[in-house]
């Protein structure tokens, strides 16, 4: 048998949380590098994995580095399955990056550190899990072990409002996590043999009646939609990402909506081909709402975090659009690009965010004026983000939102893709309007003069992103080719 | 005529004559030492639940007293929680027993054993007078235990509350079974089950007496497992009653009215369910208790500032959930039952544990008073969070398989047919106040954690209350992430029921 990457990748965190959990807790530089040491295997091996998948791969876009499936709890026929495919290797890329990061990032957690790390690393595992499960239940358990550790890394270390979002954010996810859970169990006893191995019911889905597709359908997307979030069932966002510290708002906004968009695609989309094509048209006029209500709402944000975070919003509406379009394949792979690019983006912008909050203790953006003569390099960098998330052709921001437009353009109504374009306009207005009252204009001395500039080891945070939007946004083929064969195969399951 | 003797098969009963013995063993060692055993009377009980469930181990299956005693898979399996839940039991109560109750230790742990041996008889009777007999010889002593403190009002005014709900239900009981009896002319199950079928068969249609038996077994058996509108008494006593005693009876107490449950319904009234019994149809009785029992239970529980009273609503909503599982009528429906009982046992009894250790520690119940243990006293903190998030079913605890098991039985029989396809809204139900219930599980560990400030009280364990919760935090994460062997043990159940899979 070949080495065990995919399991590696989701239980080597878990060992490194049970080496936090043995060290004494005032030992904060050996829990923090404790922490830091055990997110690297699994870094590391998502980026061999997304070579080896290029290399070897990419163009079939099959299942690789398959591990079972084994026979869990042969009772109600549960296996231990994981495989992982061209939608998945860059989002365990992403993760394995965004977790390494965001743990560096949490150096300044002063506050039960102990236990800050530890449930970090069970976050990571539960991410991991989530992309790698085959298994129906298998998925369903990383799902919603994932909500464990955040509700505890919301609710410990948040903000004043902490309690009101961590538990917001769990009921939220539990209550969405439980229809899925009602579809499962209805695929599962419609299939014969009864099955709950995801591959397997991509066949059997289209085989049932349309009423239960529907309404399988629905009930995966009520699960899947609370995690983007689609508009209306947004509204857990904004108070966790405003209440979670820094890093977690980072693998919030990085992975965790990204986890919705790719089990849409994973799951519910190949599996129910006649109630997307019923659906479609709403998702997609969902997902135009999202872009058009998250931008305005970004618009009226006085605080800096929560623009940021509405701006998720509307970003993952363009995800939903080009869902909505999911006969044509350049759709689809635009939303995978916006999925990568925003994690990318999104997760530096909720970074640089927390750099400044931990200077100046506020976040309010009428607060502050000039900056940019004052912290020139936190300043540019900032900026930069800002241009990338309003889609800046050059950066990766673009190139997703382009790749959206093309295909949805000839998929779906043209008038709706006319509207969502409306959302590109309103995204560089709030974006330019934070940058403008921040960076520009006069410099309060008296106040903010006190400021220091980023330092090395938030630099180290950032820069990786920067690299990969410049990269992506310049070169995206590879990143296309990496994932095109599976996107084909998806939508000709989806096309049947 | 020749009259023969039954066969005894008295090697069936072995466990329960041991346990029995060993009650009155522990209470005599308690006089003999003239109420100064300490802990050690409470050791020796726990040996002797220790040997007794090695004794069981050995009997296997098989048949006493012609069939009035069945050694079956079901028997075998909630002896197990019977035996568990009194070695919990006991083991949370060595810091009361130090503490309170300074002159009775041998009655208070004679009286525990005394109703566990009670619930084994019932687990194994298969005719309904023996089986009301292990009913009451499980609950008479537990009324004593529930007003073990004589000097507390609200420990008097449990044992009042739950003594005459208690004689009131056994009554009605006593009276449902009376009709089943005329209705059939045995008190012998399976006879019962044949006697009935034939007569509804002959005379298609039994008519309103089996209906008024019906109500009346559930309403009685409905008291014991505090299934609404049933339920009225069961804060009020766990409230009162001694902490262990509380746990005892959510969890031993209750899986003995499981137990006699399917034995009268799933066994012996297999026949009336479904629409076309109407209106005998027992399924959508019980279903709409379900339902009473999942909403009650997890919006008043929102509401308890004692987290005894609260453990008490969720102990409610708990049943309503296992009563999904009963009504499933398929393959896994009472292996889901068991399961069910099984992983609500660790949890349940894990999280009164706790409990019972920070009361012996503060005399504080309220909820309110956990806040900032988790920088106290990380260790009992993290096992409690442990123990409510299983109760609520969140992955990978054995709360959550044990749901899972449950709704997966629903769903199946829901599936199956068009005219079953109410089960699919029983399912629902459960799944939408589960996110209820999380709240209330949830605003205990956010005391717990989400507190700026430190417990001032710091919470040592004793190494009897260490062991039960070691073994309720073994229990939850076993039977969540490797539940194939209890699974297959459970799944004999269904098949002993005569449900085969197909």
């Amino acid at each position: 048998m070949d080495f065990p990457y995919l399991s590696s990748l989701v239980f080597i965190p878990i060992i490194g949380m049970a080496l936090v959990m043995c060290l004494p807790k005032d030992k904060f530089g050996a829990i923090r590098w404790t922490a830091v040491i055990a997110s690297l295997p699994p870094l590391v091996i998502s980026i061999y994995l997304t070579i080896d998948y290029f290399v070897n791969y990419a163009g079939f876009g099959t299942m690789a580095y398959v591990e079972g499936p084994f026979s869990w709890v042969p009772s109600l026929n549960i296996q231990y399955f994981m495989g992982v495919d061209g939608i998945s290797v860059p989002m365990l890329f992403l993760t394995g990056l965004l977790s390494t990061i965001s743990l560096i990032a949490s150096f300044g957690i002063k506050n039960r550190v102990k236990e800050y790390f530890a449930f970090f690393l069970l976050l990571e595992a539960g991410m991991m899990g989530v992309f790698v499960s085959l298994d129906f239940f298998l998925f369903y358990v990383f799902w919603e072990v994932m909500l464990v550790p955040m509700y505890f890394l919301i609710g410990i270390w948040g903000g004043p409002r902490k309690e009101y979002a961590a538990i917001k954010f769990f009921l939220y996810t539990l209550f969405g996590s439980l229809f899925m859970l009602v579809a499962i169990l209805i695929m599962y006893f419609t299939s014969e043999p009864h099955s709950l191995n995801m591959l397997t019911l991509i066949d059997h889905g289209p085989t049932m009646t349309h009423t239960l597709q529907m309404v399988c359908f629905i009930f995966f997307f009520i699960a899947f939609a609370i995690k983007v979030p689609v508009w209306p069932f947004h509204t857990w966002l904004p108070d966790a990402h405003v209440e979670a510290p820094t890093a977690v708002s980072v693998i919030l906004a990085g992975v965790l909506l990204k986890m919705g968009t790719y089990a849409m695609l994973r799951v519910s989309w190949p599996m129910f081909p006649d109630a997307l094509r019923t659906l479609s048209f709403w998702i997609a006029v969902l997902g135009v709402i999202g872009i058009i209500y998250g931008a305005l709402v970004s618009m009226a944000q006085k605080d800096l975090k929560k623009l940021v975070a509405y701006s998720s919003v509307s970003h993952m509406g363009y995800c939903m659009l080009a869902l909505g379009a999911f006969s044509s394949a350049t759709a689809i792979a635009g939303c995978m690009f916006q999925m990568v690019s925003h994690g990318l983006i999104t997760g530096a912008l909720f970074l640089l965010v927390g750099v400044l909050y931990d200077r100046a203790h506020t976040r309010k953006i009428a607060a502050f004026g000039g900056i940019g003569s004052k912290l020139p390099v936190y300043s540019s960098i900032m900026i930069f983000f800002s241009m990338a998330a309003l889609g800046l052709p050059g950066l990766s921001g673009f190139v997703s939102e382009f790749m959206v437009f093309v295909g949805a353009f000839g998929a779906i109504n043209k008038v709706l893709v006319g509207i969502s374009v409306l959302g590109v306009v309103l995204g560089a207005a709030y974006m330019l309007r934070m940058v403008q009252n921040i960076f520009l204009g006069e410099f309060n001395l008296q106040r903010w003069g006190g400021l220091t500039e980023i330092n090395g080891r938030e630099l180290v945070t950032v820069v990786p992103l920067m690299v990969l939007t410049v990269l992506i946004g310049v070169y995206p083929k590879p990143l296309l080719m990496l994932m095109s064969g599976t996107i084909q195969n998806l939508v000709n399951l989806m096309a049947r | 005529m020749d009259f023969q003797l039954p066969d005894y098969n008295l090697r069936l009963m072995l466990p329960e004559i041991f346990l029995f013995l060993w009650a009155l063993v522990v209470i005599t060692f308690d006089v003999v030492t003239k109420r100064k055993s300490e802990s050690a009377a409470g050791y020796l009980s726990l040996l002797g639940l220790l040997i007794t469930g090695g004794i069981l181990s050995f009997t296997g299956y098989g048949r006493g007293f012609g069939t009035m005693f069945f050694s079956d898979p079901m028997a075998l399996f909630f002896k197990v929680i019977f035996l568990g839940s009194a070695f919990m039991a006991i083991g949370s109560s060595f810091g009361i027993t130090k503490q309170k109750i300074v002159n009775h230790r041998g009655e208070f742990f004679g009286l525990i054993l005394f109703s566990t041996v009670g619930m084994m008889f019932l687990a194994s009777s298969q005719e309904l007078l023996s089986l009301y007999i292990g009913l009451e010889l499980t609950t008479i002593p537990l009324f004593v235990l529930a007003g073990f403190f004589k000097d507390n009002k609200l420990s008097v005014e449990a044992a009042m509350k739950y003594f005459i709900i208690g004689a009131f239900s056994s009554a009605l009981l006593i009276y449902g079974i009376s009709f089943l009896y005329g209705l059939s002319g045995t008190t012998d199950i399976l006879q019962m089950k044949i006697n009935l079928a034939i007569t509804h068969l002959t005379f298609k249609n039994i008519g309103v007496t089996l209906l008024l038996s019906i109500i009346l077994v559930i309403a009685g058996i409905g008291f014991k497992l505090s299934l609404p509108p049933f339920h009225q008494w069961t804060p009020d006593v766990y409230e009162g009653s001694p902490t262990p005693i509380a746990a005892f009876l959510s969890v031993g107490s209750k899986a003995a009215g499981l137990v006699a449950f399917a034995k009268i319904f799933v066994n012996g009234l297999s026949a009336f369910y479904g629409p076309e019994m109407l209106p005998n149809d027992w399924g959508k009785l019980v279903a709409t208790l379900a339902v009473l029992a999942m909403i009650i239970g997890n919006t008043v529980a929102i509401r308890q500032t004692n987290i005894k009273r609260m453990l008490a609503y969720s102990s409610i909503a708990q049943v309503g959930y296992i009563m999904i599982g009963m009504v499933a009528m398929n393959e896994l429906g009472l292996s889901s039952v068991a399961f069910y009982a099984f992983a609500y046992m660790f949890a349940n009894m894990g999280a009164f544990a706790v409990v019972a250790i920070f009361e012996d520690k503060t005399g504080l119940t309220q909820i309110s008073s956990y806040a900032g243990l988790s920088k106290s006293s990380p260790l009992l903190a993290a096992s409690m969070a442990v123990f409510l998030l299983s109760l609520a079913g969140i992955p990978p605890l054995a709360g959550f398989m044990a749901k899972y098991y449950v709704f997966a039985a629903a769903i199946k029989t829901a599936g199956s047919s068009a005219s079953s396809s109410w089960l699919y809204w029983l399912v629902g139900v459960g799944m939408l106040t589960a996110v209820f219930s999380l709240y209330y599980y949830a605003n205990v560990i956010k005391e717990m954690y989400f507190s700026k400030e430190t417990s001032p009280y710091r919470v040592e364990f004793s190494a009897p209350a260490l062991m039960v919760v070691c073994l309720g935090l073994i229990g939850v994460f076993l039977l969540g992430l490797y539940p194939e062997p209890i699974m297959r043990f459970a799944s004999d159940i269904s098949a002993s029921f005569g449900f085969i899979p197909n």
